[in-house]
C-alpha cells in the first residue's frame, strides 16, 4: 500500500441511468502537488471528485487516496482527506467556531487540540472576530473560508476542493489563493476542480483537461500551452480608422490574420522574433501609430479552445443547446 | 516542504456520534426559537379553538367533558407531526449540502438519522409537555395510576419514533423543503382529522365513520385516552380496533416502522449515493 501518490485515479466510470457522466477518467497526484482538474459545467469534475471522496461508488474503476481504495476501505480514505464542496456547506444557524467544533467532534478529536486548532484556524483565515457570530451572517467569501477551516480541522494530507472560488469576487478569490499557496507549502496534496483557466494556472502543478467526462488532455500548464501551438503577433492601433490600412500592410507579411474592431487588434500566427521586429519595421515606415505589438503566449483559455473546438466561457450555453450534456449539467447542480 | 502535525482521530461510536449531530440539532432551535412553534403554540392553538370554540357542540359522554377528551386527540396529531419536522430538517441539510460533508468523514453514515431522530423526540417530548400543561389549566387530568400514565406517554413517543421513519422517507424523496411542506400537508392533515382525535366518530356517515375507526392515529388517541380515564363509552357499532386500541397501537407502530424504515434507508442512500 505504500504510494508516492497521494491520489490515483485508474479507469474511473460513471453511469447516472443512460447517461455516462465520467467516461474513462485517470490521473495521478504526486505528493505535495496540486492537481487542477479543468473543465467546463457539467463536464463531469464533481462527479469525479464524489468518487475519489467515498460520496458516491464508481461504476467501474477505482481511485486510491493516501494509498487506500475509495471502494475497499472508504473508512481509511475519510480518515486522509478534507473535502470542500462546490456549495460551502457550513451550518448557517452556527457560529464559526461551533462549526469547526462539531467536524472536529465526528472526526474523534481531542477536546483541547479541536479549541486549540479552531483558534489556530480562525486567526489564519481571518475569521478571528467573527468566530463567536452565526456563519448566516458571514459574507461569501468568509463562508468558504469558513468552509475550508472545517476540511482543516484533523489537518488531512489530502484535500478536495470542489470549485472553491466559484461566485468570489476577484479579491476573495485571491485570498483564497494565497491561502491555499500555503497549505501546500505545508506538504498538502491538493485537488481541485475549476472552470476558471486562470485559477489552474495560478495554483495547479498539473493541469487534467476534462470535458464530457473523458480526459482531453493533460501536463503542466506550460506543456498544455505549448500543445496549443505557436504564440500570436498581436498589433494594436491608435485609430480605428487605420485598422484597414494596416490589415492591407501586413497582409503580405502573415499566414492569415483576424481582425477585431472593438479592440483594434489584429491577431495572426506568429513566426518567431524575427517576424515580429518585420512586422514592427513595415509600419515604422507606413505612419501608422501603434499602441502596442509584441507576442503574446497561448492562455489556457486558447488551450480550451483548441482541443475543444469551443471556448470554456461558452460551455454553459453549448451545453444547453446538447440534450445529452444538459442533462449532465442539471445532474452536477442538483448534486 | 514542512511536515504537519496531524492529530490523533480516535475512533467515535455511532452513539457519540450521532450525539453530536443531535446537539447541533438542538443549538438550532436555540438559535431559531420559533422551529418550536410547531410544538408550542400551533397544539395549544389547536387545545383552545377546539375546547372553546367547538367544543359546546360536541357532546362527549365523559366525566372531564370534551376537553378532557380533546387533549389526547390533539397529543396524537402533535407527535404525527414529528415526520414533518424530521423531513424538513432532512431536506435542509440534503439541500445544502451538510449530509455530503458529514459522510466525508470517517463516522457511521449512519448518525446523520440518528442523529435526527434524537432531536427529533426531544422535540415531540417538548410538545407533551407542552400540551399536558395547557391540558392541566383547561381541567385535563389523569384519572388512572403512575403505570397507566407512563404508558401512555411511551405509546406517544413510539409513534413518534415510527413517525420519524415516514419523515426520512419523505425528507429523502424531496428535493425542497418547500415540496416537503406541501406533501406533509396534504396527507397528515386529512389524516389526523379523520379520526377520533377531534370529534366522536359514532355520528359520522358509515363510511367515513369506518375509516376514521380503523385509522391508526385513533387507535393510538383511544389507547391513551383508556390509560388515562379520558374515554368515554364506546358507542355500539364501534370498529375492531377501538375495542382492542392498546395492542393496535403497539402492532401499527410495528407494522409503520417495518415497513417504511427500510424504504426510508434504501431512498436515503439512493439519495446521497448519487
Amino acid at each position: 500500500m505504500t504510494s508516492t501518490h497521494a491520489i490515483e485515479a485508474e479507469h474511473l466510470v460513471k453511469h447516472f441511468g443512460d447517461t455516462v457522466a465520467v467516461d474513462d477518467v485517470s490521473f495521478v497526484v504526486p505528493e505535495g502537488s496540486v492537481l487542477g482538474l479543468l473543465g467546463p459545467n457539467g463536464a463531469g469534475k464533481t462527479t469525479t471528485v464524489r468518487m475519489m471522496t467515498t460520496l458516491t461508488l464508481p461504476t467501474s474503476g477505482t481511485a486510491r487516496v493516501a494509498g487506500h481504495d475509495v471502494v475497499q476501505e472508504p473508512d481509511a480514505v475519510r480518515r486522509s482527506m478534507g473535502l470542500t464542496g462546490q456549495a460551502a456547506t457550513v451550518d448557517e444557524l452556527l457560529t464559526g467556531r461551533e462549526n469547526l467544533r462539531l467536524i472536529g467532534q465526528l472526526y474523534g478529536l481531542d477536546k483541547g487540540y479541536i479549541s486549540r486548532a479552531s483558534e489556530d484556524l480562525l486567526e489564519r483565515f481571518s475569521l478571528g472576530e467573527a468566530g463567536d457570530r452565526i456563519a448566516k451572517t458571514y459574507s461569501g467569501g468568509m463562508r468558504r473560508r469558513l468552509d475550508l477551516a472545517v476540511s482543516l480541522i484533523a489537518t488531512p494530507p489530502v484535500l478536495f476542493l470542489d470549485e472553491p472560488t466559484t461566485g468570489l469576487d476577484p479579491r476573495s478569490r485571491v485570498e483564497l489563493w494565497e491561502v491555499l499557496r500555503e497549505l501546500v507549502a505545508d506538504g498538502t496534496t491538493l485537488l481541485l476542480t475549476t472552470q476558471y483557466l486562470e485559477e489552474a494556472d495560478q495554483l495547479a502543478d498539473n493541469i487534467v483537461v476534462i470535458d464530457r467526462g473523458t480526459v482531453i488532455a493533460e501536463g503542466t500548464p506550460l506543456q498544455l500551452k505549448d500543445q496549443s501551438g505557436a504564440a500570436a503577433l498581436v498589433v494594436t492601433v491608435s485609430e480605428a480608422r487605420d485598422l484597414e490600412a494596416a490589415e492591407a500592410l501586413m497582409r503580405p507579411h502573415v499566414r492569415e490574420m483576424h481582425v477585431d474592431h472593438g479592440a483594434r487588434q489584429i491577431t495572426a500566427p506568429a513566426e518567431g522574433l524575427g517576424h515580429m521586429t518585420r512586422v514592427a519595421g513595415i509600419f515604422d515606415e507606413s505612419g501608422i501609430v501603434l499602441d502596442d505589438i509584441g507576442l503574446k503566449r497561448p492562455s489556457l483559455d486558447d488551450v480550451f479552445l483548441h482541443l475543444t473546438g469551443h471556448r470554456a466561457e461558452d460551455a454553459e450555453a453549448d451545453a444547453g443547446s446538447d440534450g445529452t450534456s444538459s442533462t449532465d449539467q442539471s445532474k452536477e447542480a442538483v448534486r | 516542504m514542512r511536515t504537519l502535525e496531524r492529530p490523533e482521530i480516535r475512533q467515535t461510536g455511532l452513539m457519540g456520534q450521532s450525539w453530536s449531530i443531535a446537539r447541533r440539532n438542538f443549538l438550532h432551535i436555540r438559535r431559531m426559537p420559533e422551529m418550536l412553534l410547531d410544538v408550542t403554540i400551533q397544539p395549544v392553538m389547536f387545545v383552545l379553538l377546539f375546547a372553546f370554540v367547538f367544543g359546546s357542540s360536541i357532546a362527549v359522554d365523559t366525566p372531564a367533558g370534551y376537553r378532557a377528551w380533546l387533549l389526547p386527540g390533539i397529543m396524537a396529531q402533535t407527535v404525527a407531526f414529528a415526520s414533518f419536522i424530521v423531513a424538513v430538517g432532512l431536506t435542509a441539510d440534503l439541500e445544502k449540502g451538510i449530509v455530503d460533508r458529514m459522510r466525508s468523514l470517517p463516522i457511521n453514515s449512519s448518525a446523520v438519522l440518528v442523529g435526527r431522530s434524537i432531536s427529533s423526540l426531544a422535540h415531540s417530548s417538548i410538545g407533551l409537555v407542552v400540551m399536558s400543561l395547557t391540558g392541566l389549566l383547561i381541567g385535563w387530568r389523569i384519572h388512572t395510576g403512575v403505570p397507566e400514565a407512563v404508558l401512555g406517554y411511551l405509546l406517544l413517543l413510539g409513534w413518534g419514533f415510527a413517525m420519524i421513519w415516514v419523515g426520512i422517507w419523505v425528507g429523502s424523496a424531496m428535493r425542497s423543503v418547500e415540496a416537503v411542506n406541501g406533501v406533509m400537508f396534504a396527507t397528515m392533515f386529512p389524516i389526523t382529522f379523520l379520526a377520533n382525535t377531534f370529534a366522536p366518530t359514532d355520528q359520522m356517515p358509515t363510511v367515513l365513520r369506518f375509516i376514521a375507526e380503523w385509522n391508526p392515529i385513533s387507535s393510538l388517541t383511544q389507547s391513551v385516552r383508556v390509560l388515562w380515564g379520558n374515554d368515554q363509552p364506546l358507542a355500539p357499532g364501534a370498529a375492531f380496533p377501538m375495542h382492542h386500541p392498546i395492542p393496535f397501537t403497539i402492532g401499527w407502530i410495528l407494522l409503520i416502522t417495518a415497513v417504511v424504515a427500510p424504504l426510508a434507508i434504501r431512498t436515503f442512500r439512493r439519495r446521497t449515493a448519487s
